[in-house]
């Protein structure tokens, strides 16, 4: 219980760090591209195969339960639809990319806190939190919910291209239910969603690395560590972001 | 000039730097030597402000550093030049964009006033044909030159060097050990240089200070550290049988 609470300061403090005034905004502007490079657009082929594969996955297993002549094609595409767009881009995408750019961050960062290039940056009279953390979170914040837009896109692709080939059900049918009672609220709540979900990740990953010390072992459990606790992160926030947006009691 | 006062520092409970006062001069390349584990990469550090001291005073000229504002401690770093014992070069910067990165960070220089002095701080430490590569594509030595290279263009007027010639062979050692000593005279910097090998400590070592087990047990310079009766600086220098002969010699 204290090693929690604990943790949750260190985290807090070095976030007061990560937040303060860069040296110069033109750097971190230098250094936010090169994190989109490196996070954001390097992740989008993973991101389009997964959505792709589960939207047509998706959409067949409604198919395959809900078909009956007393269900009408719209509703196959409708809860397609809202599965994908409340939660299969938001929130699964989210542990994707805890996997890929969580295990990413922490581990070039914590190699950089175990070969002293963190101790040579603050040597230097340059904070390393702000440095490094940063653009990472800035990445995370506003790139993810982009990842986010794509992912619905492409899901909704897949469910479209998995009726289109087996012709289980009509095609009019499941574009019908794709804009049937279409509220842009579920749009907002996923990208709401994936902004909390794109600091927490990349945040609590660069707090393991960052922390990381003595040997490349400990960067490996570093890395691990923040997979694991990005991913709670992820599913604790999903859990309090949906009860707050829905008010569901 | 940085003068160290009274410095106590320990870890969880473990007393690593007990009651250190010394002074480094100024022009100087200033030895800290030790067994490992005697305290002196604590002590380095502690000047440079990776660990936080204790007790005691660190004064850089008239600075006093340990209880200067997070601000005022910034500013000073940024006149502060360290080469550490693995190099700790950006890996995924070039040479040139290493060098350059301070002068990125802390000046508005134009880019080609960047580039020149770059330039001219590594031909100094003769890498300039490699500016182009990444540090993995370097040997040791070029590492540590590299590392000089980059501690050296923002013009500091402090330069620290943890174990500068750790993983080197003797010959390139030497080399690292002169440009320290080149630099340092060129400069006009307050240098200091942790170290447990003797050929720096006869090479470059003006001011020499001993720390056992986290004491300073004597200071001095290389020209009276082969003659001192003092037994555990004794049993450190000549530790090698071939070293206690070439003493027998003596």
């Amino acid at each position: 219980m204290f090693k929690g609470f604990e943790l949750i300061g260190r985290y807090t403090l070095l976030m007061r760090e990560v937040f303060s005034k860069p040296v110069k905004w033109r750097i971190l502007l230098k250094q936010f591209i090169a994190e989109v490079d490196k996070l954001g657009i390097d992740s989008i082929w993973i991101v389009i195969i997964i959505s792709f594969f589960m939207g047509a996955v998706v959409t067949m297993q409604m198919a395959i339960n809900m078909q009956n002549t007393f269900v009408p094609d719209f509703l196959i595409g409708y809860a397609t639809r809202d599965s994908i767009l409340l939660e299969f881009s938001s929130s699964v995408v989210a542990l994707i990319l805890a996997g890929k750019v969580g295990s990413n961050i922490a581990s070039e960062i914590g190699t950089m806190r175990i070969t002293e290039q963190i101790d040579a940056l603050e040597v230097m009279g340059v904070n390393s939190a702000n440095y490094l953390i940063f653009p990472k979170v800035l990445t995370g914040v506003f790139y993810f919910p982009l990842l986010c837009l794509i992912s619905m896109f492409v899901g909704l692709l897949g469910g479209y291209f998995i009726v289109f080939t087996l012709n289980s059900i009509t095609q009019n049918g499941l574009l019908e239910g794709y804009l049937y009672d279409f509220n842009m609220i579920n749009i907002y709540y996923a990208l709401t969603k994936m902004v909390i979900f794109g600091f927490l990740i990349t945040s609590i990953s660069s707090f393991y690395g960052y922390y990381a010390k003595d040997n490349t072992l400990e960067v490996g459990r570093a890395s691990t560590k923040a997979v694991v606790m990005s991913i709670i992160a992820v599913l604790l926030f999903n859990l309090i972001i949906t009860k707050l947006f829905f008010n569901y009691n | 000039m940085i003068k160290v006062e009274n410095v106590y520092k320990s870890f969880e409970g473990r007393t690593i730097l007990n009651d250190i006062s010394h002074t480094f001069e100024t022009g100087k390349v200033n030895l800290i030597i030790g067994q490992s584990g005697s305290g002196k990469t604590v002590l380095l550090k502690s000047m440079v402000g990776l660990h936080t001291i204790d007790q005691g005073d660190i004064i850089y000229d008239d600075i006093q550093f340990n209880s200067a504002s997070k601000q005022d401690k910034r500013h000073l770093q940024q006149n502060t030049g360290m080469l550490f014992q693995g190099g700790a070069l950006f890996d995924s910067l070039t040479v040139e964009e290493n060098v350059m990165f301070p002068l990125n960070v802390f000046t508005d220089l134009s880019y080609a006033e960047k580039r020149e002095i770059t330039y001219k701080c590594l031909s100094r430490v003769n890498l300039d044909t490699v500016a182009h590569l990444f540090p993995s594509e370097l040997s040791g030595g070029m590492v540590k030159r590299a590392s000089i290279a980059r501690a050296i263009v923002v013009n500091p007027k402090y330069l620290f060097c943890d174990e500068p010639n750790s993983g080197l062979d003797p010959k390139t050692s030497i080399i690292i050990d002169n440009l320290i000593m080149e630099i340092t005279k060129e400069y006009n910097m307050t240098t200091i240089v942790n170290t447990h090998d003797m050929n720096s400590v006869l090479e470059i070592g003006e001011t020499v200070l001993y720390i056992y087990e986290g004491n300073k047990w004597w200071e001095g310079s290389k020209d009276n550290i082969l003659t001192c009766d003092n037994p555990e600086l004794n049993d450190f220098v000549f530790a090698s049988k071939m070293a206690q002969k070439a003493k027998d010699r003596l």
